[in-house]
């Protein structure tokens, strides 16, 4: 407890580029935007299969191979070759590790929508877009975010590994700690970075009550 | 970097196995320790404590609630934590790693048990199954296929995540990683992200291959 006090009332920690709010901008920066990127490859690639069953075998192997894809290897291999100048090598490794979530869970999402539900849209003669978006999309919603929350979180307490090549983010604090035995800096990184876990997780349990329909939440 | 080849045969001939500590197969053994021992820690736990939330069902809510703070924790945060109390031992990384096999098998092995059919409890009841032998006989092994499910995601991430030891020492084949960027030198890093993803396709396959032996009324 004490280390948390130490950590949290120290001015320096509140200013300047490596003072929190600066850490925390940095930590949003890289995840905001590897998540947007994941979801905007995994989503139509996700939706089109699942409403095509095409390529369904593919998706289930590469998603359980990218799973074991160790982060931390990724992201020193992808800055040894292209360097730090740019963003790309944090985005490389957790991109990696977001699109399979988000893809395995939007295909089973619309692959698992109720047959009859789907002829029945046909029989209303829906088109097959209408179909996918109108019906498919929002029945499969619960699952896609699903997909997305579990994406979002390991993005954010993976962005950490990011301080080990040099990046900003939390996690700078997590290993600038380390290497000098500043205990009170780890575990205050710690804290910020599973509370900033905890929000993200939070954050979507509300856009699940704003954006399920009704309708589809009570058949649950 | 240059010309560097990204990988260098001669220098994985050299280290594959001697007697440094970081030999390539005493790093892949210790990796190997790392990443089992909490995938087989944690099935053992998370198995009487699904059925347990699964039959009360009051229990669920808490400890998948639980389970999902525990599972948006970083790894490297709580091996972090877990380094001021275990030092720097395997169980820094090993305890840890339980956590996260847990967060993902209790909610497995309670949905498994939620698969089982209605009629299929019913019928060993009829034929008279008491309820402990009924779990074990007949709703157990009904609920093999989902909790399995769970355990590929479990051990697949487990085999991943102990290279993030590394970072505090413990890492097993992570440690190659540290070595290559500590050198600027990529065979290293290339031979530790292969093998890690071998390892975990190979244990992978293992697992469907223990579901199909023991569900082979789906074959």
């Amino acid at each position: 407890m004490n280390w948390l006090i130490d950590f949290f009332g120290s001015a320096d920690n509140w200013s300047g580029s490596g003072g929190i709010p600066n850490r925390l901008i940095e930590h949003l920066g890289f995840s905001l935007a590897a998540f947007v990127l994941s979801a905007v490859i995994a989503i139509p690639l996700g939706l089109w299969i699942g409403h095509t069953g095409r390529g369904a075998l593919l998706v289930v192997i590469s998603a359980n191979a990218a799973r074991a894809l160790p982060t931390l290897g990724l992201l020193v291999l992808v800055v040894l070759l292209i360097g730090v100048g740019t963003i790309w090598p944090v985005l490389i490794p957790l991109v990696a590790l977001a699109v399979p979530p988000i893809l395995v869970n939007t295909y089973e999402g619309v692959r698992g929508v109720d047959p009859d539900l789907r002829d029945a849209a046909y029989g209303m003669g829906l088109r097959g877009r209408q179909v996918l978006f109108q019906v498919q999309v929002p029945v499969a919603l619960p699952l896609i975010l699903l997909g997305l929350r579990l994406a979002a979180i390991q993005v954010v307490a993976t962005a950490t590994v990011a301080a080990f090549v040099g990046l900003g983010g939390l996690g700078r604090f997590i290993i600038d700690g380390l290497a000098t035995k500043d205990y009170p800096s780890v575990i205050g990184g710690a804290v910020l970075v599973a509370a900033l876990a905890l929000a993200v997780q939070f954050g979507f349990t509300l856009v699940n009550r704003v954006a399920v329909s009704p309708g589809v939440r009570q058949a649950r | 970097m240059g010309d560097e080849p990204l990988v260098r045969w001669d220098w994985i001939w050299r280290n594959w196995a001697n007697d440094s500590p970081s030999a390539i197969s005493t790093l892949l053994l210790a990796h190997i320790v790392m990443a089992f021992v909490p995938v087989l820690l944690g099935l053992v736990v998370a198995l009487p404590l699904g059925v347990v939330s699964a039959r009360w069902r009051w229990l669920y809510q808490p400890t998948v609630g639980l389970m999902n703070v525990v599972y948006s924790l970083p790894s490297l945060v709580l091996f972090s934590i877990f380094l001021s109390i275990t030092g720097l031992t395997q169980w820094t990384v090993i305890i840890p790693l339980t956590f996260f096999t847990l967060a993902v098998l209790i909610p497995a092995v309670v949905d498994g048990m939620t698969s089982v059919p209605d009629h299929v409890r019913q019928s060993a009841v009829a034929v008279g199954y008491r309820p402990l032998r009924r779990l074990i006989g007949v709703e157990l092994p009904v609920a093999v296929p989902v909790v399995l499910a769970g355990l590929r995601v479990a051990t697949v991430s487990s085999i991943s995540l102990v290279s993030v030891g590394a970072l505090i020492g413990q890492g097993g084949l992570g440690n190659l990683f540290i070595d290559g960027w500590q050198r600027q030198f990529y065979t290293p890093i290339v031979v530790g992200i292969v093998l890690i993803v071998v390892l975990a396709v190979a244990a992978d396959w293992l697992i469907v291959a223990v579901q199909r032996l023991l569900t082979p009324w789906s074959r």
